[in-house]
């Protein structure tokens, strides 16, 4: 599987997921700077955490508005799997990627401790080697990661089972409504997510249960 | 031509930054301060004098990026000089 990485001014996780792609995939990502025009012919674009442009105006506001991002909208519209990680996520709901916003923690804090994330959706192109309702420990690390969106969106979101992850067991670190850690878009191509599957892949880290949302896309894309 | 935009929260989208700065004022000993809201203003220099078409161009500024219309309202004003 070929996948692509954007390096937007402020990401910082694009190294851990460089790597984890490399470990998992077998197949060494591409970088790809977030003022290129075009991404390289690959099955998997990720937009990995960080704090791009200083979260200035709001989490992900400008980097949605990069080059780059058009040639994302146009992948994902031909069926290209994009992944945003944390900031990533962000920057997917601020380009209209995915609906809804991610808003300042509720208690205003910054936290980076581990979740519980239950598979909320387990026939998804991210999820598919996970059990449905299956709950895996997932490290969390953002300010901004309470997700909103209108009771509309929110009731169309679960009545097309779009909510892939969840915060279980009383985790949610956020406020986020519904327990929501992780959305897919309509066509279930592009999904984002709070939490860093990508640190949780070695023994190292003490879990390696995030490899299986990379192991989903290697076979969703075979 | 100079211009202000005012973005606020939507009503009934949970503001935490305005709470704690309402509960802030409380210890202060403001304790008539009913509810803080906290939003953004910008200024904005056009180049364009006419008004109707600065209005319009500030209108697509701010629906393209100083607002995002999932939670938050804009106000365009507009310097009297």
């Amino acid at each position: 599987m070929k996948s692509a990485v954007i390096v937007f001014p402020g990401s910082n996780r694009e190294r851990d997921m460089l790597s984890a792609l490399e470990k998992i995939t077998g197949t060494k990502p591409v970088a790809v700077w977030h003022a290129d025009k075009e991404l390289p012919k690959v099955d998997l674009v990720v937009l990995p955490g960080g704090f791009s442009y200083g979260d200035y105006l709001r989490t992900g506001a400008i980097a949605a508005r990069a080059a780059i991002m058009d040639d994302v909208r146009k992948k994902a519209a031909d069926g290209v799997h994009v992944l945003g990680v944390c900031n990533g996520f962000q920057i997917l709901c601020e380009a209209g990627l995915l609906p809804g916003v991610l808003m300042r923690n509720s208690h205003l804090k910054f936290v980076c401790r581990h979740v519980k994330l239950e598979v909320a959706n387990a026939k998804t192109a991210f999820t598919r080697k996970y059990k449905q309702g299956e709950v895996w420990r997932c490290p969390v690390a953002h300010g901004d990661g309470n997700y909103f969106a209108d009771a509309e969106t929110l009731a169309r979101l679960e009545g097309e089972n779009r909510v892939v992850f969840r915060y279980a067991e009383g985790t949610n670190p956020n406020g986020s409504l519904n327990d929501i850690a992780g959305i897919m878009n309509e066509r279930g191509n592009v999904m984002g997510l709070m939490p860093h599957p990508e640190n949780e892949i070695e023994d190292l880290n003490g879990g390696i249960e995030g490899r299986a949302l990379f192991e989903s896309v290697l076979e969703a894309v075979a | 031509m100079k211009a202000r935009i005012k973005v606020m929260l939507k009503n009934g989208v949970l503001d935490p930054q305005g709470k704690a700065i309402e509960g802030a004022l409380g210890a202060l000993g403001f304790p008539g301060v009913a509810a803080v809201r906290q939003g953004k203003l910008f200024e904005v220099e056009l180049a364009e004098k006419d008004p109707a078409k600065a209005r319009a161009a500030l209108d697509e500024i701010s629906k393209k990026l100083l607002a995002n219309t999932v939670i938050e309202n804009y106000a365009i004003e507009f310097d009297e000089k």
